[in-house]
């Protein structure tokens, strides 16, 4: 079995798994880093958001001899202690219903807002519409983001 | 019946609110073994459905738990207080986005006189000794609502006692501050240093609930409890349970419902990197209830492996009843089947003659699809059967256990032997109430002699659902001069919950209409309500709100159209059709009852908070509806638009009276939610069948409502007093027809079908 080195939230590793294995199951599966969640598996939900080197990333359709040598964030790492504007105000808001897609909807937001910093709503709907929430949090999701940017996430 | 009151449509006779015994449990033996016992030195439990009596004996003995099951002590709550004044609260009900981890410390302190911060939750197990836990009939804050108010009540009393008792003096001197007892003179003790004394003092018979007014969190914005391990990805929900020496499973289930394997070729399953065994399920017999459908499973070393390897097996399945299945076949079987009588459940007066002598008649048939629960979290539970014939099950369920009776049924073991552990749900909606796959776990992890988690695919989860039926109704009225309804037929057709759990079930019967049609709450004198036939071709179950959904989407449009037929304004027609203040004992025989008063309200003030009568642009309407479920009501005003044939809702206004509110953020959270979740039934596709089997595979297909497409959403909660009702379901019904209603307002064209296709 090929081995693969990934920089995951500043540690590296070497990873023994097969080529087609997606990024996905090797944190979760390999890495115990559970935090990404499963949803969907085909690239439909958004619940499995990473950023790999830097670019928001469905890491369950990311085969692994596809990101190998990247540097992946993942929502344990986004920041050292939950402070991230963007995790401070998902708590203020209340968002997180179930909680289950929300890991992938921060790391969304997270990615996007890099380029737009200052959104509009129309922003927000136009870059997050592409992740589910089946307890339909959208609302506050919205908020919450419009509420980072204004302090400045 | 079981599945009914699991559904919540028809209230369990086990469990409603009442008798009440809390006892002092500090010194049982049992309680050691828990997290709960090591640390506290006062404990107090909370018994419902026994009476003292039963108890007499009991206090002085320490027994084993066991015994306590077979005296039919069922303590529900449990409180416990340590020497460093941390209140330990266990939370017997599953959290699964309805905050209910956060409600429960938020009650019992405010009655104990805790600092909210100072509890922490435990999460009970699943095991008998705590009362029903079947989470879902939205029912956890309205049948337990007073039994944690009792436990906080005691301990604040014992609490008060222990005080009085240290400082002697008479506990009219002392109060209970935050967290501490006061004294009159200014002096103070802590929880911490009065919990040992407290554990001595007697149990208060009947401890006084504090006043509303005193209430710090109850009916406040109580912030998420879990909300730092949801942003940081650190809450673990089942599919991230992580046991040592754990092996990853999927499983190959028959297409079809009752497919068994005829043949399998494995060879190339066996192939895939990482597979290690491939394990033959006993196929499910019927009715299907909660057991494991079976079929061929890999066990591999991650979850990976294991779909590669399961999507590689080559199987053939012998011929099922359900081959010729298809859900266009199954609507025009349903739809034949409204076009005669069925059998009557209730009628009043003689609606056919009052029909023949109306000024208009108006008919209608309405359609829902077939629905999926599709959590985010798909269904997967974790096993581990050990040698010595224990198993342990870590799972996403709402019914611990319902999970354990299962499980150790499959086995073949007592249900002593298994321990159920309950993780956060990644959302519930009804289909982690049904506990198939933990069943699948323990029959693997046996197999296999190792702990197996198994994981469901999206694929598996939308094509091996427990589905909300697919339904046809039939709606017929008689208008008199005035427009006013002189007579009302309703036929539904629907494949109940029943065929799950029962063989020969051939369509709903009287009890299944109780949500909403033979119970309807408009005063018309002649009335009829038949059941109709419907054959069940997958497992059906219920989903959050369960058939309120299409009874309360065809009853509400139903009397829109009539009101449009009559040129009636819809909002004031729908008021007059309800009628007077009353209380509806006659329809609902025990609580809770349908106040008409309270449901009347509601209307109103969905109708007032969106502006309605107000004018709208071309293309644009209003819809309103409201409904009573789950003990609370709920009404919807919807402001959408139509262009080019595609629905656009602009925004929603939902007024919710459900009794006494505990957590406001929550109730907003649940009908901001079910908004999203009823516009997800009313404009996106439902699952598509062709040959017997679930075509609709992803999300691709089962497409949810997403951010763009979610109205700005306003909440409106009731202020009363009343005892607290249900949240997380009672969102769900009234908002399709208060679409319905708007769009044909917008066009003049009506909506019968969900999800609405408008040509």
């Amino acid at each position: 079995m090929p081995t693969y080195t990934l920089t995951v939230n500043g540690q590296e590793h070497a990873v023994e798994a097969e080529p087609d294995m997606p990024l996905l199951w090797v944190l979760r599966d390999i890495l115990g880093l559970t935090g990404t969640k499963f949803g969907c598996g085909s690239a439909f939900c958004g619940a499995c958001e990473v950023h790999v080197d830097g670019a928001v990333q469905r890491s369950c359709v990311a085969p692994v001899s596809g990101v190998s040598g990247s540097v992946v964030t993942t929502i344990e790492g986004l920041s050292e202690d939950g402070t991230h504007p963007l995790q401070l105000a998902w708590n203020e808001v209340n968002v997180p219903q179930c909680g289950y897609c929300q890991s992938g909807q921060i790391m969304r937001a997270a990615g996007w807002m890099k380029d737009t910093p200052n959104p509009t709503a129309a922003d927000v709907d136009a870059n997050q519409s592409s992740n589910l929430c089946r307890c339909g949090t959208y609302q506050r999701i919205k908020e919450a983001i419009l509420l980072a940017a204004e302090k400045g996430a | 019946m079981y599945g009914l009151e699991l559904a919540g449509v028809i209230e369990p006779r086990t469990n409603l609110p009442g008798q009440l015994t809390v006892l002092n449990v500090s010194r049982r033996r049992f309680l050691k073994t828990t997290a709960l016992g090591a640390g506290s030195v006062f404990v107090l439990g909370v018994f419902s459905g026994c009476s003292q009596d039963n108890l007499a004996d009991w206090p002085d003995r320490a027994e084993p738990i066991g015994s306590l099951e077979e005296a039919g002590f069922k303590p529900n709550v449990f409180v416990g207080i340590n020497e460093a004044g941390d209140v330990f609260l266990v939370c017997s009900r599953s959290e699964m986005g309805q905050g209910i981890r956060s409600s429960v410390p938020a009650i019992i302190a405010d009655e104990m006189g805790a600092d909210w911060d100072r509890c922490h939750i435990l999460q009970a197990t699943g095991h008998p000794r705590f009362g029903n836990q079947n989470t879902d009939g939205s029912r956890s804050i309205r049948n337990h609502f007073d039994d944690w108010r009792k436990a906080g009540a005691t301990a604040r009393e014992m609490l008060l006692a222990a005080a009085a008792q240290t400082w002697s003096v008479t506990p009219g001197d002392c109060s209970m501050a935050v967290h501490e007892v006061r004294h009159a003179d200014g002096r103070t003790l802590g929880f911490g240093e009065l919990a040992a004394t407290a554990a001595t003092m007697a149990v208060p018979a009947s401890p006084a609930f504090r006043p509303r007014n005193e209430w710090r969190y109850i009916g406040t914005e109580i912030q998420g409890r879990d909300n730092k391990a949801f942003v940081t990805g650190s809450a673990t929900y089942g599919v991230d349970v992580q046991v040592e020496g754990m092996l990853y499973a999927a499983i190959k289930r028959s297409p079809v419902l009752g497919g068994r394997v005829a043949s399998v070729d494995d060879s190339a399953a066996r192939a895939v990197s990482g597979v290690r065994d491939i394990v033959r399920l006993n196929e499910h017999t019927f009715p299907p209830a909660f057991q494991a459908l079976g079929g061929v499973a890999v066990i591999a070393d991650n979850t990976w492996a294991a779909f590669k390897g399961r999507d590689a097996l080559q199987v053939t399945w012998e011929a099922s009843d359900h081959d010729g299945w298809s859900t266009g076949a199954q609507r025009a079987a349903m739809d034949e089947s409204v076009r005669a009588p069925g059998t009557t459940v209730r009628e009043a007066g003689d609606t056919d003659a009052a029909t023949v002598g109306a000024t208009q008649v108006v008919e209608a048939t309405y359609h829902i699809a077939m629905l999926p629960h599709a959590p985010m979290e798909p269904p997967n539970a974790t096993a581990w059967v050990k040698a010595d014939g224990t198993c342990e099950v870590w799972a996403p369920t709402q019914a611990p256990q319902t999970a354990r009776g299962s499980v150790a049924g499959a086995l073949g073991v007592d249900p002593e032997a298994v321990t159920v552990h309950v993780t956060f749900l990644g959302g519930g909606f009804g289909r982690k109430s049904k506990p198939d796959y933990c069943v699948e776990a323990a029959l693997l992890s046996q197999a296999a002699g190792a702990p197996v988690k198994v994981t469901w695919s999206r694929e598996d989860d939308l094509r091996h659902d427990y589905y909300h039926p697919p339904s046809a109704q039939y709606m017929r009225a008689g208008l008199g001069a005035d427009g006013a309804p002189v007579s009302w037929l309703h036929r539904s057709s629907f494949p109940p919950i029943g065929s799950t759990f029962s063989n020969g079930v051939t369509g709903p019967g009287a009890r299944d209409l109780l949500s909403g049609v033979s119970n309807m709450p408009y005063v018309i004198s002649n009335v009829r309500f038949e059941a109709c036939r419907a054959i069940a071709h997958q497992r059906i179950g219920w989903l959050r709100s369960v058939y309120n959904i299409h009874h309360g989407f065809s009853v509400n449009a139903f009397v829109a159209e009539l009101a449009h037929a009559a040129g009636r304004d819809a909002k004031d027609y729908l008021l007059e059709l309800i009628g007077p203040d009353r209380e509806m004992t006659d329809l609902f025989p025990r609580p809770p009852v349908l106040d008409t008063a309270r449901l009347k309200g509601v209307i109103r003030r969905a109708a007032d908070e969106a502006g309605w009568g107000r004018e709208l642009p071309t293309g644009h309407g209003m819809g309103i509806a409201g409904h009573f479920s789950f003990s609370s009501y709920v009404a919807h005003a919807v402001h959408a638009s139509v262009e080019n044939g595609q629905v656009r809702v602009h925004r929603v206004d939902c007024a919710v009276d459900c009794g006494t509110a505990v957590n406001l953020d929550r109730i907003r959270s649940q009908m901001e939610g079910a908004t999203v979740f009823g516009l997800t039934i009313a404009l996106k596709d439902g699952i598509e069948a062709t040959d017997g089997a679930v075509t609709t595979g992803n999300f691709d297909t089962y497409r949810l409502l997403t951010m763009a497409e979610t109205p700005e959403t306003h909440v409106h909660i009731m202020d009363s007093d009343l005892p607290s009702g249900g949240v997380g379901e009672p969102g769900v019904p009234p908002l399709a027809p208060a679409l319905a209603g708007a769009i044909l307002q917008a066009t003049g064209q009506p909506v019968r079908s969900l999800p609405i296709r408008l040509t």
